[in-house]
């Protein structure tokens, strides 16, 4: 088997060849150091896609609702793709991604393409690679990209820097209305979902749901946009010609109210950063071994402090990076 | 802990057809992940078309389609057939579950990589997986 070479790749990309997509994203979940070019060429030529990001609890129907969503958009003609990220076992580095499964009905079209990814480590509720993966559908030619983050807890909220929409999904059931007013998924949503509503108790969730929102309003900072809050059943197709159309009204009052450049900047600002994390860590990791042992056991002799052992951690770590 | 600088292996699992019994593939997925595998699992009642273009576009290293139907002649030279169709490239087919052994060999003439049949430890899977991948090799 020979290697494919990343100038091929990227033209199979522009393409909008399904080999190539899928080839060049595993190549950004590598993260080495000889997919960096192509992946910058990609990324300058990718400026158009609308990225929606749904996140929320487990279990609380987002694979549902994003299989029915893409169904929906694509009446449209629009294409769209889709990362859905799945949680790595920190006990073996494998994962099971299962959110296919729900989307069964999605492959075969043309316009869809689904990849599913494993965080890997990260936190945070996306992986690594979500961003440059999102870069190459973009360029690909896809119009709108669905994120689906793994099931978060209550501050994993970095899709809303990687999202120009975040849609925040609830379900009937899960916690009172204390546990939507805890800091969190709730403040980043530009719009609320709430599925399931073919269950008899959604109508509380809902109005609770509704309460906490009144009750922030005034203390959030002025948007022309007012997160709205829609009820959708998967199993009744209920609800879900409204989130599209909320999904698109969003973009359009950003766009008219300047929002969007800003937005635009909030994202780049968190992928410039994140990246750069990204490097030192990868740095940090190649370049410890062996220089942990000494200070391990001095730390928990309590012969040094937690901080004055990592300061001399980096600093050793560090010499070698710049010799 | 599994070392995070190497890539997982990308492993989808499928199940086509009328074919219901879904433990056996459940529990060779869990334990490819617990080998420190990526695994995608499809859910039951796929076509060999859907399953064979989702495997193109997670760009697995391997699609292993369990199947104690009996439709292994029909499906595997569909799944086949659209793999070729994509160009897909370097994706390594495994079969698994019931099938006579003289359809094994016809199988494994047609480029179907390797079959795993009934009793196969979880381990030998394993250890098949990652012995055809690092034979392939970089891709």
């Amino acid at each position: 088997m020979s290697v494919v070479a990343s100038k091929d790749l990227v033209k199979g990309v522009f393409e909008g060849r399904i080999w190539a997509i899928a080839r060049m994203i595993t190549r950004a979940e590598a993260s080495d150091r000889a997919s960096e070019d192509a992946l910058a060429e990609i990324y300058k030529s990718s400026r158009n896609a609308h990225v929606v990001g749904i996140t929320g609890v487990p279990g609380s129907g987002k694979s549902t609702l994003v299989a029915e969503l893409c169904k929906t958009i694509r009446k449209s003609g629009r294409k769209v793709g889709i990362i859905a990220v799945d949680p790595t076992s920190p006990f073996s580095g494998g994962a099971i991604l299962g959110d296919r499964i729900r989307m069964g009905e999605l492959v075969g079209d043309e316009g869809v393409f689904i990849r599913s990814m494993a965080t890997r480590g990260a936190l945070g509720g996306l992986s690594r690679a979500t961003l440059p993966a999102i870069d190459i559908l973009d360029a690909a030619g896809f119009d709108i990209v669905i994120i689906e983050t793994v099931g978060v807890g209550q501050d994993e909220v970095d899709v809303v820097r990687a999202a120009h929409t975040t849609v925040v999904v609830s379900a009937p059931g899960l916690g009172d209305d204390i546990q939507a007013i805890k800091a969190g998924i709730l403040e980043i949503a530009d719009i609320h979902v709430v599925s399931k509503c073919d269950r008899s108790d959604a109508n509380k969730t809902i109005s609770e749901l509704k309460n906490m929102l009144a009750i922030g309003l005034g203390l959030s900072a002025p948007s022309a946009w007012t997160p709205s809050v829609i009820a959708t059943s998967a199993a009744k197709k209920e609800g879900i010609d409204t989130l599209a159309e909320a999904i698109d009204s969003h973009v359009k009052v950003l766009k008219e109210s300047g929002e969007w450049q800003s937005r635009r900047l909030t994202m780049a600002e968190m992928r410039l950063l994140k990246t750069a994390e990204d490097i030192l860590r990868d740095e940090f990791e190649r370049h410890r071994a062996g220089k942990i042992q000494a200070l391990v056991k001095k730390l928990a002799n309590a012969e040094i402090a937690p901080q004055g052992a990592a300061r001399k951690l980096l600093e050793d770590v560090w010499k070698e990076i710049s010799l | 802990m599994a070392d995070s600088k190497k890539t997982p292996i990308r492993v989808m699992m499928a199940k086509i057809g009328l074919d219901g019994h879904d433990r056996g593939v459940k529990v060779v997925a869990r334990a490819l992940r617990d080998a420190g595998m990526d695994v995608i699992y499809t859910g039951l009642h796929r076509t060999p078309e859907e399953v064979a273009l989702a495997a193109v576009q997670e760009d697995v290293d391997v699609l292993g389609i369990s199947l104690l139907s009996g439709a292994h002649m029909t499906i595997f030279p569909k799944v086949l057939r659209v793999l070729k169709e994509q160009d897909a490239k370097g994706i390594i087919l495994l079969g698994g579950g019931v099938m006579p052994d003289e359809d094994v060999t016809e199988l494994k003439a047609m480029g179907v990589q390797g079959v795993l049949l009934q009793d196969t430890p979880p381990n030998a899977i394993i250890e098949t997986i990652e012995t055809l991948v690092a034979e392939r090799g970089a891709r």
